[in-house]
């Protein structure tokens, strides 16, 4: 085998494959979404999801849970790497447990979380015990809004800041420490050391780890079902809901088209207001 | 530095520092641990005590409800199923990923850069979506609610992350020992299984756990694609509004348990995994 022809032998499955079930299904989508019934295309399935009346609210749940759930995920998880990084004695054990959530499904942290919030659940349990409440509280209801939004958000922040942790763990592993030695001999406080090195030179795994969860973000499904059923309607959960309940795929896929368009919009702002310079990577 | 003032006016601060530092780091484990213990109360109880109030901080070993889960019809089947699936996603994502991790590590060729465009790509979209057109798709291929199926979907999911990792697991290995091989009579073949291949098995096997924990954990493009045989996950979603409370955490436990031991397996890998896979 001439090795000239080998590194394309060896990435054709994988192009093939990609091709096959990315590519040319999202060519689908596009065009099922912009079908109207007959031959023609047009914007008839995008007006129907758009007026829709539950169309605002899942867009303003979805990024209103996107924008409390990513910020503090970003702060625990650059918390939870800057704590690791110190760490000597017991460092794999306390990694290991901080990334359990890492492989735990957004269902299965919905049910979790369900377990706390539910009527019957362990925080109501622990109300009573503390002499707060007589009987239990229905939290997740119409009327506990506020008290569905903070389980959902829990959920998420439990489940999914994990994965952010390990990228910034590892980003910090490729910081050489004599830049920390090095600020230590001229004095500089360790905030000064967090704000003048650690956050500078992890930009790169920042972007990562960012544009990973704001993506994921906004595909939020499971959690909201398992803990918001339809008391909190989500662009994921929408599409779902046209596909099974309404049996409308063209809807279906103009709502997937929406979501795409605003992950591909935050992707965009995300490399451009994080862009590393070519040359300073480490 | 050296004066006395200085160096108490350092210390205390320091303690009260470090005090802070280990509470802040046992309050983490347990903001992770609490809910999973909460989980497992109510698995390992009854099903009045799962719906009575208040309930027990501690686990009353009753097995029931996981009794009742195991004779819930179409359960066992769902979780075989989702077993399935995610081992064949498993040996997909690999056998097809590997080869072309290796490719990027070792050769540099045309359209390289547009190879690996590609791959991030598929990082940027909200791959589960893709199921709604290869749900029609599928069905004209004769392939509608098959365990195949959804594996390909999966495997979408999977093999970009095999790709990147096994990238960074052979560039962990100097071409020098190939090199080394081939000099001593070695074939490109022979050089790889002989020499490359013992090496990178335990990190093949860690991003193979990987590929079958996204399969597993996998909600949305499952409950599209399946309508008869369901995946454990898309069974639970289909009966969240329906199924009795212990049940549901029964079925949340089941999901746990195989990412609790897979983490555990792979975590040497994790972080070296994303290191690189990083940039």
């Amino acid at each position: 085998m001439k090795s000239k022809f080998l590194p394309y032998y060896l990435i054709a499955p994988v192009t093939l494959f990609l091709l096959c079930f990315f590519v040319y299904p999202f060519l689908l989508v596009a065009s099922q979404a912009f079908s109207s019934g007959g031959d023609g295309y047009s914007f008839d399935n995008f007006s129907e999801i758009l007026s829709y009346w539950k169309f605002p609210i899942s867009l303003k749940n979805t990024l209103l849970l996107a924008a409390a759930v990513v910020p503090v995920q970003v702060a625990l998880a650059l918390l939870m790497a800057t704590m690791v990084n110190r760490m000597e004695k017991g460092r794999d054990m306390v990694l290991y447990i901080w990334t359990i959530p890492l492989a735990i499904s957004d269902l299965a942290a919905g049910i979790i979380w369900l377990a706390i919030f539910e009527q019957s659940g362990f925080l109501n349990s622990m109300m009573h015990a503390l002499g707060v409440i007589d009987k239990p509280m229905n939290l997740l209801s119409y009327q506990n809004m506020g008290m569905v939004f903070l389980a959902i958000a829990l959920a998420e922040i439990w489940r999914a800041t994990a994965i952010m942790m390990v990228i910034l763990v590892a980003g910090i592993g490729l910081i050489p420490k004599e830049y920390y030695e090095a600020a230590e001999v001229f004095g500089a406080s360790p905030w000064k050391r967090f704000t003048k090195i650690t956050l500078p030179l992890l930009r790169p795994s920042l972007q990562t780890a960012l544009l990973l969860r704001v993506i994921l973000a906004f595909e939020i499904f499971a959690v909201v079902a398992a803990l918001g059923g339809t008391l909190f309607p989500v662009l994921m959960g929408q599409t779902y809901e046209y596909q099974f309940d309404l049996l409308n795929s063209g809807a279906a896929s103009a709502m997937a088209l929406v979501i795409l368009a605003i992950s591909i919009a935050f992707t965009i702002v995300i490399m451009r207001s994080l862009r590393v310079p070519k040359g300073i990577q480490i | 530095m050296t004066t006395k003032v200085a160096v108490e006016r350092l210390t205390d601060p320091r303690k009260t520092g470090q005090r802070v530092y280990y509470t802040g780091v046992f309050l983490l484990c347990a903001w992770v641990i609490v809910p999973l213990y909460f989980l497992f109360l109510n698995t390992v109880s009854s099903a009045e005590a799962v719906n009575g109030f208040p309930k027990s901080f501690l686990p009353e070993f009753n097995l029931d409800s996981l009794k009742f889960f195991a004779g819930f019809d179409g359960m066992v089947s769902a979780l075989a199923n989702s077993v399935y699936v995610a081992g064949i996603t498993m040996i997909l994502s690999i056998t097809i990923g590997a080869p072309a991790g290796y490719a990027l590590s070792r050769f540099d060729f045309k359209g390289k850069e547009l190879f690996r465009a590609l791959i991030l790509l598929t990082r940027a979209f909200p791959l589960p979506l893709l199921a709604l057109p290869l749900a029609v798709l599928f069905i004209r291929i004769g392939l509608d609610d098959t365990i195949f199926g959804l594996a390909l979907v999966h495997t979408t999911l999977a093999v970009p992350f095999a790709v990147l990792i096994t990238f960074s697991l052979f560039s962990g290995i100097p071409i020098e020992l190939e090199e080394a091989a081939w000099t001593l009579g070695c074939s490109r073949f022979t050089a790889f299984t002989k020499v490359v291949f013992p090496l990178i098995l335990p990190g093949i096997t860690a991003s193979a756990i990987f590929a079958f924990v996204i399969s597993w954990n996998e909600v949305f493009a499952a409950a599209v694609l399946t309508i008869e045989n369901r995946t454990l996950t898309a069974f639970l979603l289909q009966n969240l509004d329906t199924a009795p409370m212990h049940l549901k955490f029964a079925g949340g436990f089941i999901l746990v348990v195989p990412a609790l031991v897979f983490i555990f397996a792979v975590r040497k890998y994790l972080f070296s995994m994303w290191g690189i896979a990083n940039r």
